[in-house]
C-alpha cells in the first residue's frame, strides 16, 4: 500500500457513507445512515444491540451489500463486494468474535490472511516486528487455541496492521482487557492515529470513547441519531442518545445483608489445586473461597490466568480429587458432575455462549433443556424420557419476557441471536429456577450498555433475594459496580477477597499483574502493564 | 473465472429437501455415461437397472429382503454419526450378530419350540452389541480412533465366520461344503406374505426400529443428549452429559441393530451360515444413513433405493451381461453425489470474476 498518506485534514475525507439503507425482511437494519471518517481520526460508532452497528460495519467490510446509498472512498464511489475488496482498498477489521483457527499457530493464522506467497518464517518475523513496533506482545509459534482472549485479540490486530490498512475497524476491542491492557491498546491506537491512519471504533464503554475518539456517530434502531464530539458530552448524555432514554444506574445497595459470616456459606472452595489440562492451560493452586447468601463476590483477572479452569472446576465439568474440595450448601460436591451440582442448587453461566453455554444449531427452547433437564426433570421431561416441548416453550416465553430477549421468530436457533440477547437467555434460564448459587463467567462481555446494565441488575437482585453469586470478569468496572467483595486471580492463584468499598482500581490492576499476595513476579505475565517486555 | 463456495447465513431448507434427489439425478446421469462407455444403450440399461426390478411382485419382495438389513444397520449408524462417533464396523457387528444368533440352531439343533426364534434374535442383538462395545470402550477409555478399530474388527469377524463354517460348525451332512447345518423350521424367520414372495419379518423389524428411533432421537432426553454430544461436546459436558456414556450408548444401539440385521438375514433369507453372508450391507448402510439425512424415516426410503441398486446389479448382469460390480460403482457414485449435494445446504456456489487469495467467512 502507498506510503503517501494525505495530511489529516477535515477537507479530504477518507470514507464517506451517504444514505446507506439495508433491509432484512421487514426490519430496516440501517436506515439512511450518513457519516464520514477523515484520515488520522478515531471515530466512534455507538449504539445498543440491534442498533445496526454490525450491519453497517459488515457493509463497509464487504460481507453485506447495501440496498441503497453510496460508499465513497477518498471521494470516489466504490462497491465493496467482499472482504478482499475491502482489504484491497485499505480497510482492515478486527472482529469481536475472533476469526482465528484455534488449531493453527498465530503465525499460520496471519499467513493465511496474507495470501500464501509469503513464507511462514518471514510472516512470523514480520508479525514479530509489527508486534514490537506497536507494543502488542504475541507468540507467533503458539497454537491459537491455547492463547488467552487478550492475546488472540493482539494477533488479530497484528494481522490487520500487516495488511497496511488506511482504516481499521475495531469491534468492541476492550471488552476482554484489563485497565492496563486497555491502556496499552489505547497507546497502540494513538500511535496508529499519529501515522495518519483512521480507526472506526465500536464500543459501548463510553468513558473510553470519550477519552480516545475524536468524533462519534450514534445509531439507534438503524438510524443516525447524532453526530457529536464525545469529549463535549457526558457519559450519561451519550448513553441517553444510544438508548433513547435515561439509563438507570445499577442499584447495588438495595439491601446489603448484615454480617454474612453468621450464615452458612452457599459455596466453599477449600484449597483447590489441580494440574493443567493441556500444554498451555493454567494450573490452579491452593484456591480457597467462600460465598455467602445475599452477596456478590467478584473474581478479577487478566484473560488466561486460570479463570476458565476455575470455572470448569467449580461447575463440575472437571471433577476434584476429593469430594470436600467444593461444598455447595454444606454438601460435598467435588465428585459430582454439573447435573449433581445443579441439583444442590448451583447454576452456571459460562464465558463462551455458543458451543459451551448453548448449542448453536439448536432452538432456544432446546437450549433451555440443556441446563435444566437435571433440576427440573419432572417439568420438562415426562415418562420414558419424553421431552415436554410445550412446557419448554412456555418457560422460554417466561424467560424472554423477564429479560427482554429480542428475537426474530418464536423459537429461533441459538446462533441467530446477538451476543447480548443470547447472554440474557443463558442467564435467564438460570434465574428462572431461582438458584441458591450462581456462578457466571464474563456475564456481559460484548454486551451493549443497556443490556449489560439490565443483566447486572438481575444478578444483584438475585443475590439480594438471598442467593450467593460469584462473578468472574475481566471487566473491572463491572465488578466494582456489582460485587460486594473482590478477589483477583493471577497465574492460577486466587487472592484474599477485598471489600469493594476499600479497593482501588490501581491496587486491583497491580494484583492482576501478579504483584498481589506479596509475590510480585514479572516472569509469569507477558502482559504486565509497564515496560517489562 | 473461479468457482467458490460461500457459506449461507442459515442452512437452506430447499436444498435440505432437494439434495437426495439431486444426488440421485447425478448418479443416474453418470450411470448413463458409464453404460454408454460400456457400449450399452443408456436408456435400456437404466431401465433394466432401476425400473425392471420394480415391475414384478417377486422382485419387490426381493427388494424388501435386501432393504431390511440396510435399513436396520443404517438406523443404528445414524445414531452413531449424529453423536459424532464414526462406527465403520457395522459389517462386523452384523456378522457377529449372525454368529451369536446361530448358536442355538447350529449347536443345539434338538432344542425346538416357539422360544427358539426370540432367543436367537436376542442373541443376535447381544452379539452385535458385544462386538460394537470393543471400539466403544477403546474410544471411551483410551481415546482410540474408532474409525480404525471398528473397521479392522470387520476383517476379524469375517475371518472368524469363515473359520467357523469350515471348521467346528461345518454341517456334518454337508458333503464338506463350508456351510453350517440348515436351520430347522422353528429357527427360520417367517415370511410376511409367504404366498407371494420371500420378504421376511426383518423388514417389519426395520420399520419398527425406524419409528422407535425417530421418536427417541427427536422427542426424548436421550436423543437430545445424543444430538448435543454430536454437535457441541463442550455444551454437552456443561449440560452434565457423559462423553463415555454417549459413546457406549450409541455404539451399543448401532451394534444391536446390526446384530439383529445379521441374525434376521441368516435366519430369514439364507437359512444357514456360510463363509459370506453379506454383500457388504454394513458398508452400504453408511451410504443409506447419509442419503437418508441421518433421519430414521428418511433412511427407510434410502434403504429401498440402495436395495434397488443391488437388485439392479443382478438384473443388469442377466439382461445386459455387465458385471454385477456395476452395483458397487453405482453405490460409490451415489455416496459421492450425496456428500457433494449436501454441501449446497450450507454453502452457495458463486462464480467469482477474478482470482484472489483467500475466502473470508464472517
Amino acid at each position: 500500500m502507498s506510503d503517501t498518506d494525505e495530511p489529516p485534514t477535515l477537507q479530504n475525507t477518507l470514507l464517506k457513507v451517504e444514505g446507506i439503507t439495508k433491509t432484512f425482511g421487514t426490519l430496516k437494519a440501517n436506515d439512511r445512515v450518513d457519516f464520514d471518517i477523515v484520515p488520522g481520526e478515531i471515530h466512534a460508532l455507538l449504539g445498543e444491540n440491534g442498533a445496526g452497528k454490525s450491519t453497517l460495519v459488515k457493509m463497509l467490510f464487504g460481507s453485506l451489500q447495501p440496498d441503497s446509498g453510496t460508499i465513497k472512498w477518498r471521494g470516489q464511489p466504490v462497491t465493496i463486494s467482499d472482504p478482499m475488496d475491502a482489504r484491497a482498498l485499505g480497510i482492515g477489521m478486527v472482529f469481536q468474535h475472533f476469526s482465528l483457527f484455534e488449531s493453527l499457530s498465530a503465525a499460520e493464522n496471519i499467513a493465511l490472511s496474507l495470501g500464501g506467497e509469503v513464507s511462514l518464517s518471514r510472516t512470523a518475523a514480520e508479525a514479530k516486528r509489527v508486534s514490537d513496533e506497536y507494543g502488542l506482545p504475541i507468540h507467533p509459534d503458539r497454537l491459537v487455541g491455547e492463547l488467552s482472549v487478550g492475546e488472540r485479540q493482539r494477533i488479530e490486530i497484528v494481522r490487520c496492521l500487516l495488511q497496511q490498512p488506511e482504516l481499521i475497524i475495531l469491534d468492541e476491542p476492550t471488552s476482554v482487557l484489563t485497565p492496563q491492557e486497555a491502556e496499552k491498546l489505547f497507546a497502540t491506537l494513538e500511535k496508529v492515529r499519529r501515522e495518519g491512519k483512521s480507526i472506526l471504533y465500536i464500543s459501548h464503554r463510553l468513558e473510553e470513547v470519550q477519552r480516545l475518539c475524536d468524533r462519534a456517530t450514534v445509531l439507534r434502531l438503524g438510524r443516525v441519531v447524532a453526530h457529536c464530539d464525545p469529549r463535549a458530552e457526558t457519559a450519561k448524555s451519550l448513553a441517553a442518545m444510544m438508548v433513547g432514554e435515561d439509563i438507570h444506574d445499577v442499584d447495588r445497595r438495595k439491601a446489603v445483608p448484615k454480617e454474612p459470616a453468621k450464615q452458612q456459606p452457599v459455596l466453599v472452595i477449600d484449597d483447590l489445586s489441580q494440574p493443567p489440562t493441556g500444554p498451555f492451560a493454567v494450573a490452579l493452586r491452593n484456591v480457597a473461597l467462600e460465598v455467602f447468601p445475599g452477596e456478590v463476590v467478584g473474581i478479577a483477572g487478566i484473560a488466561g490466568n486460570g479463570q476458565s479452569e476455575f470455572f470448569e472446576a467449580v461447575s463440575g465439568e472437571r471433577l476434584q480429587d476429593r469430594p470436600e474440595r467444593i461444598r455447595i450448601r454444606g454438601k460435598n460436591a467435588g465428585h459430582d458432575g454439573p447435573s449433581g451440582r445443579r441439583r444442590l442448587g448451583a447454576a452456571f453461566s459460562p464465558e463462551e455462549r455458543l458451543g459451551h453455554g448453548a448449542v448453536p444449531g439448536f432452538s432456544l427452547s432446546e437450549n433451555l433443556l440443556l441446563s435444566r433437564h437435571a433440576t427440573d426433570g419432572k417439568t420438562y421431561v415426562g415418562a420414558l424420557g419424553t421431552i415436554k416441548s410445550r412446557a419448554l416453550t412456555s418457560a422460554l416465553e417466561r424467560i424472554v419476557q423477564a429479560l427482554d430477549v429480542r428475537k426474530s421468530e418464536a423459537d429461533p436457533l441459538a446462533s441467530s441471536l446477538s451476543g447480548g440477547n443470547l447472554q440474557k437467555l443463558i442467564l435467564g434460564r438460570e434465574f428462572d429456577r431461582a438458584p441458591a448459587l450462581l456462578i457466571a463467567n464474563q456475564p456481559t462481555w460484548g454486551v451493549d450498555a443497556g443490556a449489560a446494565a439490565h443483566i447486572r441488575q438481575e444478578v444483584i437482585d438475585l443475590a439480594r433475594a438471598g442467593s450467593g453469586v460469584l462473578v468472574i470478569s475481566q471487566d473491572l468496572d463491572e465488578l466494582l459496580e456489582m460485587a460486594d467483595r473482590i478477589a483477583v486471580m493471577s497465574d492460577g492463584r486466587l487472592s484474599e477477597t477485598i471489600p469493594t468499598e476499600t479497593v482501588t482500581r490501581e491496587a486491583l490492576g497491580l494484583m492482576m499483574g501478579g504483584a498481589g499476595n506479596g509475590e510480585a513476579s514479572a516472569k509469569n505475565s507477558p502482559m504486565l502493564p509497564e515496560g517489562t517486555i | 473465472m473461479r468457482v467458490e463456495l460461500v457459506r449461507r447465513p442459515h442452512p437452506s431448507a430447499l436444498y435440505g429437501a432437494l439434495s437426495p434427489f439431486l444426488a440421485l439425478l447425478i448418479t443416474a446421469t453418470l450411470g448413463a455415461i458409464m453404460f454408454a462407455i460400456l457400449g450399452k444403450a443408456p436408456h435400456l440399461a437404466l431401465y433394466a437397472y432401476f425400473i425392471e426390478p420394480l415391475t414384478e411382485v417377486w422382485s419387490l419382495h426381493e427388494l424388501l429382503v435386501k432393504a431390511a438389513p440396510l435399513i436396520l444397520i443404517a438406523i443404528g449408524l445414524s445414531v452413531c454419526f449424529l453423536s459424532n462417533n464414526w462406527n465403520i464396523g457395522a459389517e462386523g457387528q452384523f456378522i457377529i450378530g449372525a454368529i451369536f444368533g446361530s448358536v442355538l440352531p447350529v449347536m443345539f439343533p434338538e432344542f425346538r419350540g416357539p422360544f427358539v426364534l426370540p432367543i436367537m434374535l436376542l442373541m443376535g442383538i447381544l452379539g452385535g452389541m458385544t462386538y460394537a462395545a470393543i471400539p466403544a470402550l477403546l474410544k471411551a477409555k483410551l481415546n482410540t480412533n474408532e474409525i480404525l478399530s471398528s473397521l479392522m474388527l470387520v476383517y476379524v469377524a469375517q475371518l472368524f465366520l469363515d473359520w467357523l463354517v469350515r471348521g467346528p460348525w461345518r454341517n456334518p451332512q454337508g458333503f464338506n461344503f463350508p456351510e453350517s447345518r440348515n436351520f430347522h423350521a422353528d429357527a427360520v424367520l417367517p415370511e410376511v406374505i409367504s404366498a407371494s414372495g420371500r420378504a421376511h419379518y426383518g423388514f417389519v423389524f426395520a420399520i419398527i426400529a425406524a419409528v422407535v428411533m425417530w421418536y427417541i432421537l427427536n422427542r426424548t432426553l436421550k436423543g437430545f443428549e445424543i444430538r448435543v454430544m454430536g454437535q457441541s461436546p463442550r455444551a454437552g459436558r456443561f449440560a452434565g452429559f457423559s462423553r463415555a456414556g454417549t459413546i457406549l450408548t450409541t455404539f451399543l444401539i448401532a451394534g444391536g441393530l446390526a446384530g439383529l440385521a445379521g441374525i434376521s438375514e441368516v435366519s430369514g433369507a439364507i437359512g444357514q451360515l456360510r463363509p459370506v453372508i453379506s454383500p457388504g450391507y454394513g458398508f452400504t448402510a453408511i451410504i443409506v444413513a447419509f442419503l437418508g439425512r441421518l433421519n430414521p424415516l428418511g433412511i427407510v426410503a434410502a434403504g429401498l433405493v440402495l436395495a434397488l441398486s443391488y437388485l439392479g446389479g443382478e438384473a443388469a448382469q442377466i439382461s445386459l451381461g455387465v458385471s454385477n460390480k456395476v452395483a458397487n460403482v453405482f453405490q460409490g457414485i451415489l455416496l459421492f453425489s450425496v456428500l457433494a449435494c449436501d454441501t449446497l445446504i450450507h454453502y452457495r456456489v458463486r462464480i467469482a470474476g477474478r482470482p484472489s487469495a483467500e475466502g473470508q467467512g464472517v
